[in-house]
């Protein structure tokens, strides 16, 4: 959890959240729930039934205009061009350098208007980075202000969300959304989320964000949902192998070291990184983001080092226990030669060596 | 959720005196300031501590706690069965959550800790 300086943003639901029991703490500038009931509670509450999350603090950034499609291709390593209006797409910002300014989400409303989701905790980094690379013929306005955004994540979300609207959720796939209402109330409903379960992420403006929350909660308590915080976020998306900025993505590491080369799509066109990429990519990366599992006794910590044969192979971005699957799992740079699932070596923990084996990801993959 | 009759130090430990041994642990506010624990890691049997000397580790989901010894003595027990189910730190900090048995060699030291009230007093401080 990052420490934050100055003072601390709330989202609309902070007094509820204090309500309901939540222990409060600093995250990415904002002043956020970390647990209500306990973050293993909340975690299996998500993976067997559903959990509902306030993440109002992330940013939105609408780009608009018969340049909008553009100004996307030019700003981002995914190719836009193959959404549909409706369709959602996991992307980022790069650097000239092939590294992250952020990674996203890139919402296709129509061929002018397109919506970026962006990290809480860059959002100001994230808007003049873009205004500063957006050509012409593209409107840029940092819409976070205006957006709440709740997460209804977990096998019965669908069930929960269908009292409350009439949009037929059984038609809206993975990646998709609509704009539409619930309980009377406009709302953009996008099934995606940072969990690994099936569920929504919906966007509501911030005046109308309370009533959507106190309707979720009463209409899925019955059905075992409970409210979440980001203790269980970050645990549900560590066990999914889904990368979070300033631990397992930055600006020092590349969108193929960070093993995300899917999202890189070299043949679209010009875009800011690709000459590094296309560089990196014949030259061969030299060190890769890696999940692993923890076979000693241990809990890896981001920043603990990597070693084999006491030699300094790498280093945690993420760790912790993996509830879902009664392990420790962790993800971190190794050297390359390192990286290939079998590998032994060894995770630092208060200097004592404790051995470690690379893993397939992600770690949890949910029932189809 | 603080009883009478134990020592406490300004790190969360507690220590019950028990004729010439010490039975050692952590609060109940340390255990619901930290969270779920998920793991413990202790000293073995007949390592010699000193007063406030680290003696080990608990880690929450999120977070991971230095251990520190209330009094000086030597380790002759250990709760191992936190190893296999550290969540009884949670569930019971002053019963089944024990962590370890030292020898006291010094009963002096005692008076370096806190009262029950002294603790409750501090914990009040601690918030405000």
């Amino acid at each position: 959890m990052s420490e934050a300086i100055g003072p601390l943003r709330r989202t609309p639901l902070c007094e509820m959240h204090r309500q309901l029991g939540a222990r409060m703490v600093a995250f990415g500038g904002w002043e956020m729930p970390v647990q209500y009931a306990g973050i293993l509670e909340e975690h299996r509450a998500v993976r067997e039934r559903a959990g509902l999350f306030d993440v109002s603090h992330m940013g939105e950034i609408e780009i608009t205009g018969p340049g909008a499609l553009e100004a996307v291709q030019y700003l981002t390593p995914n190719d836009a061009s193959r959404l549909s209006a409706g369709e959602v797409q996991y992307s980022a910002l790069t650097t000239p350098e092939g590294t992250f300014v952020d990674d996203i989400t890139v919402y296709k409303f129509a061929a002018d208007r397109y919506w970026l989701t962006v990290n809480a905790s860059n959002i100001e980094k994230d808007f003049a980075w873009i205004r500063e690379h957006v050509i012409s013929g593209a409107e840029v306005r940092n819409i976070s202000d205006e957006m709440a955004l709740l997460a209804l994540q977990g096998p019965r979300a669908q069930e929960i969300l269908e009292k409350l609207t009439s949009v037929d959720l059984g038609t809206l796939r993975y990646f998709r959304f609509v704009e539409a209402q619930v309980i009377g109330i406009d709302c953009c409903i996008s099934r995606t989320g940072y969990t690994g379960e099936d569920g929504f992420e919906i966007y509501i403006s911030p005046q109308h964000v309370a009533t959507l929350w106190n309707a979720l909660l009463e209409a899925g308590t019955p059905m075992g949902l409970q409210p979440c915080g980001l203790g269980a976020r970050d645990t549900l998306r560590l066990e999914a192998k889904m990368a979070l900025y300033g631990q397992d993505i930055d600006d020092r590491h590349t969108v193929l070291e960070a093993d995300l080369g899917w999202i890189v799509k070299l043949e679209k066109g010009e875009f800011i990184g690709r000459e590094a990429l296309v560089r990196q990519k014949a030259a061969g990366i030299s060190r890769k983001l890696v999940g692993f599992e923890m076979r000693g006794r241990g809990i890896a910590r981001p920043h603990y080092t990597i070693t084999r044969d006491s030699q300094l192979i790498g280093e945690v971005t993420s760790g912790g226990p993996a509830p879902s699957l009664g392990k420790n799992i962790g993800l971190g740079y190794v050297a390359v030669q390192y990286a290939a699932i079998g590998t032994e070596f060894d995770i630092v923990i208060r200097g004592q060596p404790v051995a470690a084996r690379v893993v397939p990801t992600p770690f949890y993959k949910r029932a189809r | 959720m603080v009883p009478e009759g134990l020592h406490y130090t300004k790190a969360h430990e507690w220590v019950k005196v028990e004729g010439d041994r010490g039975r050692i642990g952590i609060t109940h506010f340390a255990q619901s300031q930290l969270g779920d624990i998920v793991f413990a890691e202790l000293p073995q049997v007949g390592r010699v501590l000193r007063q406030m000397e680290a003696f080990g580790v608990v880690e929450s989901v999120k977070a991971v706690s230095d251990l520190y010894c209330p009094l000086t003595g030597e380790v002759i027990e250990v709760n191992s069965s936190l190893e296999s189910n550290p969540e009884q730190i949670n569930a019971d900090p002053y019963g089944g959550g024990w962590m370890i048995v030292v020898s006291i060699a010094d009963p002096g030291e005692l008076g370096n800790l806190m009262s029950a009230e002294e603790y409750k007093a501090f914990l009040a401080a601690e918030e405000h």
